[in-house]
């Protein structure tokens, strides 16, 4: 095998050959950082940088002063930010809490236990993979209404719960553990419930960590529950509230402020993808659909 | 192994019940809805296929925008957003850990965006006037003495919304992908140069390719998914439902037009049933071309 300088996927060290592909990517790079560059610095910039022409893509003075308009904005609204922010935190928490609970339990059941109806069970949820919420929309706000959830935070939370993409990650995560594990479990007498909580849960972190940031950016950006299924205004999210002074930003001073409340939705999304980012590729290696 | 009988189903209840009422119901609703004038008001009345008859020969706005910019959108977005996503991810599998590492985050957070920030963002930098990014920087280098109201444009709101859906469509997807590439089989490379593969694209089309099928078709559901949630785009850059001209306006849109606004919800839901379909339809392809065959 004397021309086979080894593998190039994922090499230890750099190579001149590399070169080419970070020229090849610099553009398409650049063009995904650009926005999001350019969001972060608008968020920090004074009025008369907001105004100036030509507009200026970095910021030059850098101030909190769209931050606090935001502060004073939700104030004169009538609705406190701070009651804005706790509806979205408490949401997404028992979203995140609920929902991993409930999909790694599923996820228990229909790798490791034996049962009729487990692979149409399987099937089922590989199927609502492509299942898309927005389509369905008028049919959830019947139900909704029908159950008198309207203008509760059941509302919110309830459509959230069951995600299937996060279900079938976990679940295949748990194919890849050894039957032997529980088998020895039970022969010592564990009941099934002792099982999931001792041995499956502590062994599928990188799953319930990719779990989680799916949950949370669905719950933290979701808009179809204060749009349609609550109307008091007090019960809404930040979310929405963020997607008011969007609708504002003809002026151009109500650009800073949008710009301040996208960078706070934004940014808990990454930070929370940086800190998990490890798990999540690790999930990712068992997401086929076979 | 001893499992009690109702142990599974204890397991699964939370889970399933949740999935019942939020997923399945609502698209058996949808269906049941679909063949009435349900209207909010009036006590709803069978008229079988007449929603679906009025949609493809009646609502002229369907045919004539919906429909096409529908199918442009998602043949752009879907298809290509993939095929960028899987050469990306091919590409920066071939770095060292730590600049893959910085650029997948990269080029994943744009698909963290969506919503309000991606909104904002897009509305700023296309705003109709002279103080909009793209319009400032187009006059002062000479290519165009006047602002274009891209926004409010039917000629430029499209395309516009391609590119922004291409640019946040690097998700779920792309990391599967990325992984599915970096967990490949050494000694299957090595074999293949022994079998005279000689360069990086061979080595794509006759390993890499065929040994991660199965992160290529959950790749290829996460792209259709992410293309037709991504539907209101038109409405949230152009701020109103219908879009100029209905240049924009897509078959969530017209969902949202006829259910929320008209409250004609039987025809509604006929049009979310063909949504429905058309996701579905996306999906078979992809299955078609990423299941492995050789196990039937």
């Amino acid at each position: 095998m004397a021309g086979y300088k080894g593998n190039r996927i994922g090499p230890k060290k750099f190579e001149r050959g590399q070169i080419k592909i970070y020229i090849i990517i610099a553009p398409l790079v650049i063009f995904m950082l650009f926005p999001i560059i350019f969001i972060i610095n608008h968020a920090f910039k004074p009025m008369d940088e907001l105004f100036a022409f030509p507009p200026r893509f970095f910021v030059n003075n850098p101030t909190l002063d769209n931050f606090k308009s935001l502060l004073k904005s939700a104030r004169s609204a009538g609705v406190p930010l701070s009651k804005y922010v706790f509806n979205s935190i408490f949401v997404t928490f028992v979203v995140v809490f609920v929902g991993i609970i409930i999909s790694t339990m599923a996820g228990y059941a229909l790798s490791k236990l034996k049962f009729r109806l487990k692979n149409t069970m399987n099937s089922l949820n590989q199927a609502a993979l492509m299942f898309v919420p927005t389509a369905v929309m008028i049919p959830r706000y019947l139900i909704i209404s029908g159950v008198k959830i309207t203008n509760t935070y059941w509302a919110h939370i309830l459509p959230l719960l069951a995600i299937p993409t996060s279900l079938f990650l976990i679940k295949q995560f748990i194919d890849g553990l050894p039957d032997s594990l529980i088998e020895a479990a039970v022969v010592d007498g564990a009941t099934q419930w002792t099982v999931y909580r001792r041995i499956i849960l502590p062994l599928i972190k990188p799953a319930i960590a990719t779990g989680i940031i799916l949950s949370f950016q669905q719950a933290w950006a979701y808009l179809d529950s204060s749009n349609l299924y609550v109307n008091t205004d007090s019960m809404k999210t930040l979310a929405f509230y963020m997607t008011t002074l969007a609708n504002l930003n003809n002026l151009v001073a109500g650009q800073g402020v949008a710009a301040a409340g996208s960078l706070i939705m934004f940014i808990p999304n990454l930070v929370l993808f940086i800190i998990v980012q490890k798990d999540v590729m690790n999930t990712m290696a068992h997401s086929g659909i076979k | 192994m001893k499992t009690s009988k109702s142990a599974p189903f204890l397991f699964l209840l939370p889970y399933f019940a949740m999935f019942l009422v939020f997923i399945i119901v609502p698209i058996i609703v949808a269906v049941g809805l679909s063949f009435t004038n349900f209207d909010t008001i009036n006590t709803p009345g069978l008229i079988w296929f007449n929603n679906y008859i009025n949609l493809f020969t009646r609502d002229s706005i369907f045919m004539r925008f919906v429909l096409p910019n529908t199918v442009t959108y998602a043949l752009i977005v879907g298809p290509g957003g993939y095929v960028l996503a899987f050469l990306l991810a091919w590409a920066i599998a071939q770095l060292t850990k730590i600049p893959r590492t910085i650029v997948a985050l990269i080029l994943y957070s744009p698909s963290l965006t969506a919503g309000t920030a991606l909104q904002v963002l897009w509305r700023i930098i296309f705003s109709g006037d002279r103080t909009g990014y793209v319009n400032a920087y187009l006059i002062e280098w000479g290519i165009i003495t006047e602002p274009i109201t891209f926004l409010a444009s039917s000629t430029y709101l499209l395309p516009i919304m391609i590119i922004v859906g291409l640019w946040s469509s690097m998700g779920v997807g792309f990391l599967a992908m990325l992984a599915g590439i970096m967990n490949g089989n050494d000694e299957l490379y090595e074999a293949g140069a022994i079998d005279g593969i000689k360069n990086r694209a061979q080595e794509l089309i006759y390993i890499t390719v065929p040994t991660m099928k199965p992160q290529m078709l959950f790749g290829a559901v996460m792209a259709v998914v992410n293309t037709f949630n991504n539907g209101a785009i038109g409405v949230q850059l152009s701020g109103s439902n219908p879009t100029p001209g209905y240049a924009g306006q897509l078959i969530v849109n017209h969902i949202d037009d006829y259910g929320f606004i008209r409250y004609e919800m039987g025809y509604a839901a006929a049009v979310s049933v063909v949504l429905l379909l058309i996701i579905w339809l996306f999906s078979k392809v992809a299955n078609v071309l990423f299941t492995e065959k050789d196990e039937f």
